[in-house]
């Protein structure tokens, strides 16, 4: 797995790509739970990501709930198939705000 | 196993995260080699690895001195996905997937297994093995 920070407006966009499993989790949580931290919502971009594990999607349900405890925005954005798959096993593509792009997710606000 | 059965891969590997990818890799080539098309092929690959996670997290405690071996086999009909390993051995009767509609970090694993494989059986593991946990879907 990489990743890469960057800000847009009130967000951090964080990017991953790669495979997220239990192996590289524990980077992937400790990079969104730092933006969290620093009071800043959270676009986790997932178009590069070529396969996620239920230790992945943890992360994600945590940065979530994490974000929604401190009124804070958190959403997905850009998707790959693969991800999505496993979020729609999971019926956490009816939880996650989830964008095409990051353009859209500012449009929403997130 | 019956006389037909083909041994497709064999893989022993200690029960850390880092050996996850060799799995993962073998459980694609496996299924390609099968005639799966890529949607059941990463599902499979995704069962697999959560299967050999549990085993990781639960069965070892995360212990790095663990081992695990991964047999696939194709029987003619099904791929066959057998995991043994030397933890102390499972109770089957209490893994229950958990409620999907709890979100919550964590739980899903077994939920994801059940929901990919048409058969997930806890069977008679061999003396000195932990566990024998096998995996069964039907091929195209």
């Amino acid at each position: 797995m990489e990743y890469q920070v960057v800000s847009q407006g009130k967000f951090d966009v964080v990017m991953l790509s790669g495979d997220i499993d239990l192996y590289y989790t524990p980077d992937a949580r400790r990079i969104v739970l730092q933006c969290l931290n620093e009071k800043r919502g959270v676009l986790v971009d997932l178009s590069a990501v070529t396969y996620i594990d239920s230790s992945g999607i943890a992360c994600l349900v945590e940065g979530y709930q994490t974000a929604k405890q401190r009124q804070l925005s958190f959403g997905l954005i850009g998707v790959s198939e693969n991800a999505m798959n496993v979020l729609r096993l999971t019926r956490l593509d009816q939880v996650f705000p989830i964008h095409d792009s990051l353009a859209a997710a500012l449009r929403h606000g997130g | 196993m019956n006389a037909v059965t083909t041994l497709l891969a064999e893989l022993r590997f200690p029960a850390r995260a880092e050996h996850l990818q060799a799995l993962r890799a073998a459980v694609r080539s496996a299924a390609q080699q099968c005639g799966c098309d890529p949607p059941l092929t990463e599902q499979l690959t995704l069962a697999v690895n959560e299967a050999a996670m549990n085993i990781i997290q639960h069965g070892y405690r995360e212990a790095p001195t663990g081992e695990i071996i991964l047999e696939i086999h194709n029987n003619g009909t099904e791929l066959v996905f057998r995991l043994l390993d030397f933890a102390a051995p499972v109770d089957s009767t209490a893994l229950r997937p958990r409620d999907l509609d709890e979100v919550r970090p964590g739980g899903l694993g077994l939920h994801l297994i059940r929901t990919v494989m048409d058969r997930v059986e806890y069977l008679q593991p061999p003396p000195g093995v932990g566990n024998l946990l096998q995996l069964s879907k039907r091929i195209p």
